[in-house]
């Protein structure tokens, strides 16, 4: 006979704040790119602005999790949620970090022309928005199998982040005058790079939730 | 010098050659990859086979095949009437004074079959000590509860058996807060105070197993604590049964849980892989309150 438990209440609730925080740094991630891409200092602003309401979501998920840990003792599958939750609200508070990055980035840039059309940029941004995505869905109806496919994707982000490298070097070589954009737009193809990295976490997190599997620094490295 | 090198070579002869020893190491790297990690490891003191128990006509266990590891403390869990309080009690025969009960399978102490005939019950119940739920001391004096067994067993050497009287004593925790009152009665100690009265008694005859059936729940959480506290240093010298229907008190006291349901052995495992990630569906949701 299975119980009702006042706890799963409190568990539902744990999970909807994060799917909300999540939320929230995607969005930063969306404005971010587009106040990149159209040159709009004033939207940069906004998300840099709005970082400080996923600061404060990650102290609320960190304070509910002590709490649960300290009131319930959860063990098992609960255990696991509670925990994976706290480390989970860390990774989304770096993404939303990284999206102010990207923002600050992009008001400097801004102070010159554009160093050329972004192309590999937003291609890299819609990679990891949608790493990030999959990663929280995959949390959400915990699918492990949807979060392995996550951590696969890492690897397409990295190989464009080193292919823009490698332009923004030939723009510095050619034209000294280009060094200074060409730097920012590097920094923000690694912030980027670093999202995807981040999803990677929360796909990693989530197999863990899932199956009780540890998986992180498990894989050797692949040379491709 | 040399005296003491041989004398530590000797000592350790037992132990394989450090060559050997790192070759274990490295296997046991290589298998923790592939090897089950959630069975309980270490020599087994008891070894429950194919074992039914039957109160007359109703059967209680079915088919439990368990081995309980030397010198760790193991906890059966499950919800009241799964069984797990006549398992333990199988475990000494303390059954065998219930009209009608009977058992099929095996239970080994160190391989010999605790069933069989040539077993002495008392020696049997000397080695395998039993800690009850309620603390249940003599109405005598604290020295002569603790000196009971000793003497029952013939022992009549005056010093011999004040120091055992004194080591059961601190094995049990207890010393400090009686010594300067051995002989008023222990009735007069408190709850918790008694219980380890009880545990220093079944210390008294060197038990290899110490059997205990609830042993804190009618203690408060301090008296709880001490007990557990105790369990950590108990099983340096014996091994260990607790039956507890406080999950979190088997989470923190032991190194492997038996958890129980309507008689069966759902599952077995390490306390920390089964609170951390349990194999069995039931004993999921028993561990997480979802039923019981």
């Amino acid at each position: 006979m299975v119980q009702q438990r006042h706890f799963d209440e409190e568990l539902a609730e744990l999970k909807a704040k994060l799917v909300q925080m999540a939320g929230l740094a995607e969005d930063q991630i969306d404005k971010a790119l587009t106040a990149l891409v159209t040159r709009d200092a004033a939207l940069a602003c906004r998300v840099i602005e709005r970082d400080h309401k996923v600061n404060a979501l990650d102290v609320e998920i960190d304070e509910a999790c002590i709490e649960l840990l300290a009131l319930h003792q959860p063990a098992a599958h609960d255990l696991r949620l509670v925990t994976t939750a706290m480390k989970l609200s860390t990774e989304l508070e770096r993404i939303s970090d990284l999206a102010e990055s990207i923002c600050e980035r992009a008001i400097e840039l801004n102070e010159e022309p554009q160093l050329k059309p972004y192309i590999d940029i937003p291609r890299m941004g819609s990679l990891a928005r949608v790493m990030v995505k999959e990663s929280i869905d995959a949390f959400v109806k915990e699918d492990a199998a949807l979060a392995r496919k996550v951590i696969v994707n890492d690897d397409f982000v990295d190989d464009l982040m080193e292919q823009l490298f490698r332009e923004l070097l030939s723009f510095m070589v050619e034209n000294p005058h280009t060094i200074s954009r060409a730097i920012r737009l590097s920094f923000i193809a690694k912030s980027l790079e670093r999202m995807a990295d981040h999803a990677t976490n929360i796909a990693e997190l989530v197999v863990y939730l899932v199956e009780g599997k540890i998986i992180r620094h498990t894989s050797p490295p692949v040379s491709l | 010098m040399l005296d003491q090198q041989s004398e530590l070579r000797s000592g350790l002869s037992h132990y394989p050659p450090t060559s050997s020893l790192l070759e274990m190491e490295r296997m046991d790297s290589r298998d923790s990859k592939v090897s089950d990690q959630r069975s309980p490891q270490g020599k087994p003191k008891l070894r429950v086979q194919g074992f039914n128990f039957f109160y007359g006509l109703v059967q209680s266990l079915f088919k439990i095949d368990l081995e309980i590891p030397e010198h760790q403390v193991t906890a059966f869990i499950g919800p009241s009437g799964c069984g797990k309080s006549t398992l333990l009690r199988c475990m000494n025969r303390l059954n065998d004074l219930i009209e009608g009960a009977r058992h099929e399978g095996n239970i080994l102490l160190d391989d010999v079959d605790i069933f069989n005939s040539k077993v002495d019950i008392t020696d049997l119940r000397k080695r395998v000590g039993m800690v009850f739920q309620k603390s249940n001391p003599f109405p005598k004096s604290i020295h002569e509860n603790v000196a009971y067994g000793p003497r029952l067993q013939g022992l009549k050497n005056r010093a011999v058996l004040e120091d055992i009287v004194e080591g059961s004593l601190r094995g049990a925790g207890l010393w400090e807060e009686v010594k300067d009152r051995l002989h008023k009665s222990a009735l007069g100690l408190s709850g918790g105070q008694q219980q380890r009265l009880c545990i220093a008694r079944a210390l008294a005859v060197k038990p290899d197993v110490l059997l205990m059936d609830e042993p804190c729940s009618a203690l408060d959480p301090i008296a709880t604590g001490i007990i557990e506290e105790l369990l950590f240093s108990l099983k340096k010298e014996l091994t260990v049964v607790i039956v507890t229907h406080n999950m979190q008190q088997a989470a923190r006291v032991s190194d492997s849980t038996a958890f129980m349901y309507l008689g069966q052995l759902v599952e077995f495992g390490l306390t920390k892989q089964l609170f951390t990630n349990p194999s069995n569906k039931q004993t999921e949701d028993y561990i997480t309150g979802r039923f019981g």
